[in-house]
């Protein structure tokens, strides 16, 4: 039996007050208006005063209205049913199936035993040079792709998803544009992957409170899974809007803010959610994609800041592509080293030479002169961005790879590059012969002296 | 005796608020009672009849009116031997135990003893009974791995002590009694192996306090020879991130030439703390020929865990590392990172509602952070040894400016400060400790009048440097232009260290000064070149040598043969010297 109470002393934001006894911290709450029911959170309890954040909003809430508390937390339903399903921040069908009441699991359960987790060592391919070549993503990372308003961010996260070899995918939209919904559902769908995808989508038409809810709803489904033996993919977009309505519920709940309206606890709200990503010792696998907008591109903004310590790297998306420099993946080195031998040779020097590019780029704004190796420089640049950084490309990591040394042998002669002689024997591709065998050629022009490298001068800026 | 009890009556976040008729302690642990669940929580506030506790554990399902149990205790860790090796969480909870009992998930309310009571240690007596004692003076020794520890009278007894047994030599728990000592009033005290201290409390069991002087060595060129670290000394690593903050901590985990390693993983990725936790095991310690984890302990509160437990995870692992250093072995904790310590501070600090200080954080973070870096240093023991704790902490600052709170507060205490830099990360120049802004008020393992050397020219190329972005490699001189590629060179070839080259990644102190020897005199030499092609080209070569040397293996024939090379190259050029 559950007392109704119908006590509203105060109504502040989405936060409402009423006076009741015996209810237990984050229990839920059903409110029932004049506009019809929604759910309630209790977030802070002061004697017989509970302070309930209401999931659709307080508008419309009259002083009068009644309160029914549930004695639980919320909870999601966990089973196979959910499969191929679209729901809302609070749980509710979004598509037209049935809703779900079958073995419902409390969200945004304790972490992780750090003695439970393992070192991972899966690599997740994508099919994006930019990211299997120079930033390897690995099954279990939390990386976030840092961009600003109007880039692909979305069409990224879906073609990621698309490629990657998972057995479920799980996509939490927060404050997603009811266009960009559509695009994932359909995208998935004509790529027959819907039915192993489950959706829980905020739009941004949808009430604040609701969006902190799908990240504990998405990892909650996801580590069931994971428990069950699942190597779990979710996606998260945009979490910048999550710590928007963390910041607005905080701001409601006079708590003090810490930097430029943020709560001083953004850190451990954003670590305890991207913390569930993990490979666990004899079990499955949840690996974390997020997008993070940085407003006004500024990654010092408090929001990419506290994302960049938590997460394993980041991927800058800047003018529809994936930035080679600052974007970063933290786990790689666990996985490129057993991919091709010429792997890791083709990352560091295609990105070194690429810096030498900009070092060059710059000196023509400059109108300074330029040598003969800055006109290779610049010529190799081009080819770079329009062969490999284009998001249009779409290739194996081996084809990546042989791709790379291609364009390394339009541009340069192979002492330029700084590369090991013995990797130079056996990849660098023949200038006459177009094949793309290249590990036929074992011979070539013989060895070259390293010490003639006079390539490998440092740009001025460093950058 | 009846336990003191409260009842709750408000519940903020992991802040309860506590109504009390007795007395209570301040920052005495108290338990808040939650179905079958215990929760640990610590008193932090008291007014009138009501006292506010932060909770460890998450309150969700926590009620007002909800039983809370006070028990007379401050937050205190176990100390006794068998600590070394353990994976401990900010409570001292060993973690692997946990996962057998609870599985992948960290229950909350699990509090599971930190020391076996049923693993017997040999115990060998040092003292016999009539000699007089007092609180840290050593009883006897049990082997614990490669050391001999220490059983210490407790620290918490500052009484003279007359001793009237000592347990024969032979196997016992911990929890057996070892010494019978009778106090200045009569009473026979008795004592085990282990004891127990309040983590926020220094232990102050020695004679006197030295200067640190001794240098450790990390096998980080750039930390030994420009900005040293010292036995019982501080230092701080301050960085924005993917700067490398904690694989510098990582690799001086490995290589520092201490007893004992403290790794303290405050808030950050457990994914790292899994790498040592997995790592360290396979890898050998090169000093003792055993396995690394044998001189080191973890405590892991990383950043998903309960905030409460964060605050108390540095005390913890600082506690620890004083008791270690009561034996007179030196210990070096490295608490990664400050910064979450500091937030765990100002979430608490909110709650209470307290006036905030700049960026929220509480007026008492600077105190704070001193009192802790405080505990560090070399002290003299009871019976004449000498013992250290030194301290590393990672601080990330807010967009990685350095200006801020946390960063600002720990530079005045610390005597080493080691800033890594985005712009050498980015440039992918490893480690990326800024070689112009950080300092260091210890010793370098080379000669200081060398170091000296290369900091001038570190400073006249980077001017060189910022000049040359204006008029152009066209409008520099050719002196000018050699000065700037001096500059790159020291960093290229010394500062920077390949950390996956298995030679490069760790070069002992006598290698320093050898290679720091050649590399000065490559600097005083005063080269008169053409033009700058071929300045740049002869740099670039040596470059390539001097770095293939950086890789050959001290000592071996290799090594010399480039060394050979490298001089006769630096021979031939010194040919076209001036004058």
């Amino acid at each position: 039996m559950q007392k109704v109470y119908s006590k509203i002393l105060q109504i502040v934001g989405d936060v409402i007050t009423v006076e009741a006894e015996g209810i237990g911290n984050q229990e839920l709450a059903e409110v029932t208006t004049s506009r019809g029911k929604t759910l309630a959170q209790v977030i802070r309890l002061d004697e017989n005063k509970v302070y309930l954040q209401v999931f659709a909003g307080s508008r419309g809430v009259s002083t009068g209205d009644k309160i029914r508390f549930l004695g639980h937390r919320m909870r999601v339903s966990f089973s196979d049913n959910l499969m191929g399903r679209i729901f809302d921040g609070s749980g509710m069908p979004r598509d037209n199936g049935p809703s779900l009441a079958e073995n419902l699991i409390e969200i945004g359960g304790p972490s992780v035993n750090p003695a439970k987790r393992i070192i991972p060592k899966r690599m997740v391919r994508t099919g994006i040079p930019m990211i299997d070549v120079f930033n390897s993503l690995v099954i279990s990372q939390k990386l976030p792709i840092f961009s600003i308003a109007g880039e692909p961010y979305n069409e990224v996260l879906a073609r990621i998803a698309m490629q990657a070899e998972v057995d479920v995918i799980i996509l939490g939209g927060l404050g997603l544009k009811y266009d960009d919904f559509l695009y994932f559902r359909d995208t998935l769908e004509e790529h027959g992957a819907l039915s192993n995808s489950i959706f829980f989508v905020h739009t941004a038409s949808d009430p604040t409170v609701e969006c902190v809810m799908v990240p504990d709803m998405c990892l909650t489904v996801a580590e069931q899974l994971a428990i069950n033996g699942k190597d779990v993919l979710v996606l998260l977009s945009d979490m910048t809007n999550f710590a928007d309505s963390l910041k607005e519920i905080a701001i409601t709940m006079e708590q003090i803010p810490s930097n430029r309206g943020y709560p001083g606890d953004l850190y451990s709200q954003l670590a305890v959610r991207y913390e569930k990503a993990v490979d666990f010792s004899d079990a499955g696998s949840i690996t974390i994609l997020a997008v993070t907008t940085m407003p006004g591109d500024d990654v010092t903004h408090p929001v990419p800041d506290n994302t960049g310590y938590i997460t394993e790297g980041q991927l800058y998306l800047r003018n529809g592509r994936i930035e080679p420099f600052g974007s970063l993946s933290r786990l790689k080195q666990q996985v490129n080293a057993k991919t091709r031998e010429d792997h890791r040779t083709v990352m560091d020097t295609m990105i070194q030479l690429y810096s030498d590019f900009n070092g060059a780029k710059e000196k023509l704004a400059m109108g300074f002169e330029t040598t003969g190796w800055d006109k290779k420089l610049l010529k190799y640049g081009e080819m770079f961005e329009e062969r490999m950084m284009s998001l249009k490309v779409n290739m194996p990591l081996e084809k990546a790879l042989d791709l790379g040394w291609e364009i390394m042998a339009e541009c340069f002669e192979p002492e330029e590059t700084g590369i090991k002689t013995e990797m130079v024997e056996k990849f660098w591709p023949k200038k006459e012969a177009e094949t793309r065998e290249v590990e036929e050629e074992v011979e070539q022009e013989g060895p070259t002296t390293v010490e003639e490298l006079g390539s490998l001068e440092n740009n001025f800026e460093g950058k | 005796m009846s336990k003191r009890e409260g009842r709750i009556s408000g519940i903020n976040g992991n802040m309860i608020t506590v109504n009390f008729d007795d007395f209570v302690l301040q920052n005495e642990v108290a338990y808040a009672l939650t179905g079958d669940e215990h929760l640990k929580s610590e008193v932090i506030r008291v007014r009138g009849k009501k006292a506010e506790l932060q909770v460890y554990e998450g309150t969700e399902g926590l009620k007002v009116g909800d039983k809370v149990e006070f028990s007379g205790e401050l937050l205190v860790v176990e100390l006794g031997p068998g600590l070394l090796t353990q994976v401990y969480d900010g409570l001292q909870n060993p973690l692997p135990l946990v996962a057998e009992k609870c599985g992948f998930f960290l229950k909350r309310g699990v509090y599971l003893s930190a020391l076996s009571d049923t693993e017997e240690w040999e115990f060998t007596p040092a003292i016999e009974a009539g000699a007089s004692v007092k609180a840290g003076d050593v009883l006897g020794t049990v082997p614990e791995g490669i050391f001999k520890h220490s059983i210490m009278v407790p620290f918490a007894m500052r009484d003279e002590y007359k001793v009237v047994k000592v347990a024969k030599e032979g196997s016992y728990t911990i929890k057996e009694t070892i010494a019978e000592v009778k106090d200045s009033k009569g009473e026979i005290q008795k004592i085990t192996m282990v004891q127990s201290w309040p983590v926020k409390i220094p232990i102050t069991a020695y004679t006197e306090k030295l200067k640190p002087a001794e240098p450790i060595i990390t096998k980080v060129r750039i930390i030994d020879t420009l900005v040293p670290i010292a036995k019982g000394g501080t230092y701080c690593i301050p960085g924005p991130f993917g700067a490398g903050k904690t694989v510098l901590q990582q690799l001086t985990s490995r290589h520092a030439e201490v007893d004992i390693v403290i790794i303290a993983a405050c808030g950050e990725r457990a994914g790292e703390v899994v790498e040592t936790l997995r790592e360290f095991p396979e890898l050998t310690d090169p000093r003792t020929g055993k396995s690394l984890m044998e001189r080191t302990i973890i405590i892991c509160n990383t950043s998903s865990m309960p905030v409460a437990a964060r605050e108390s995870s540095v005390y913890t692992a600082v506690t620890l590392a004083e008791y270690y250093r009561q034996m007179g072995l030196n210990v070096l904790l490295l608490p990664d990172s400050t910064s979450r310590w500091a937030q765990a501070m100002r979430e608490m600090s909110g709650r209470l509602e307290e006036i905030p200080g700049e960026e929220a954080f509480p007026a008492y973070l600077e105190s704070r952070i001193a009192s802790f870096y405080e505990r560090a240093g070399v002290v003299r023991l009871n019976n004449g040894k000498i013992g250290s704790i030194t301290i590393g902490g990672t601080i990330s600052p807010a967009g990685g400016n350095f200006e801020e709170p946390v960063t600002q507060a720990t530079l005045k205490v610390v005597g080493a400060f080691l800033g890594l830099s985005r712009e050498r990360s980015d440039a992918r120049k490893y480690p990326s400790i800024d070689p112009l802004d950080s300092w260091s008020k210890y010793k370098s393992c080379v000669d200081e009048k060398q170091v000296e050397y290369a900091r001038k020219i570190l400073i006249r190329s980077t001017e060189v440097g910022q000049m040359m972005k204006v008029v152009g490699e066209e409008g520099t001189s050719l002196d000018d232009f050699i000065d700037y590629l001096k500059g790159q060179f020291v960093d290229e070839v010394y500062l920077q260290q390949n950390a996956f080259d298995e030679v490069d990644g760790a070069t002992p102190a006598e290698r320093q000064r050898y290679v720091f020897n050649v590399l000065h005199y490559i600097l005083e030499a005063k080269f008169q070149f053409e033009n700058k092609e071929e300045t740049r080209h002869f740099f670039q070569q040596l470059r390539q040598d001097f770095r293939n040397w950086n890789s050959d293996p001290w000592q071996s024939a290799e090594f010399k043969k480039r060394e050979d090379l490298l001089k006769s190259k630096i021979e031939e050029s010194t040919g076209r010297i001036k004058g």
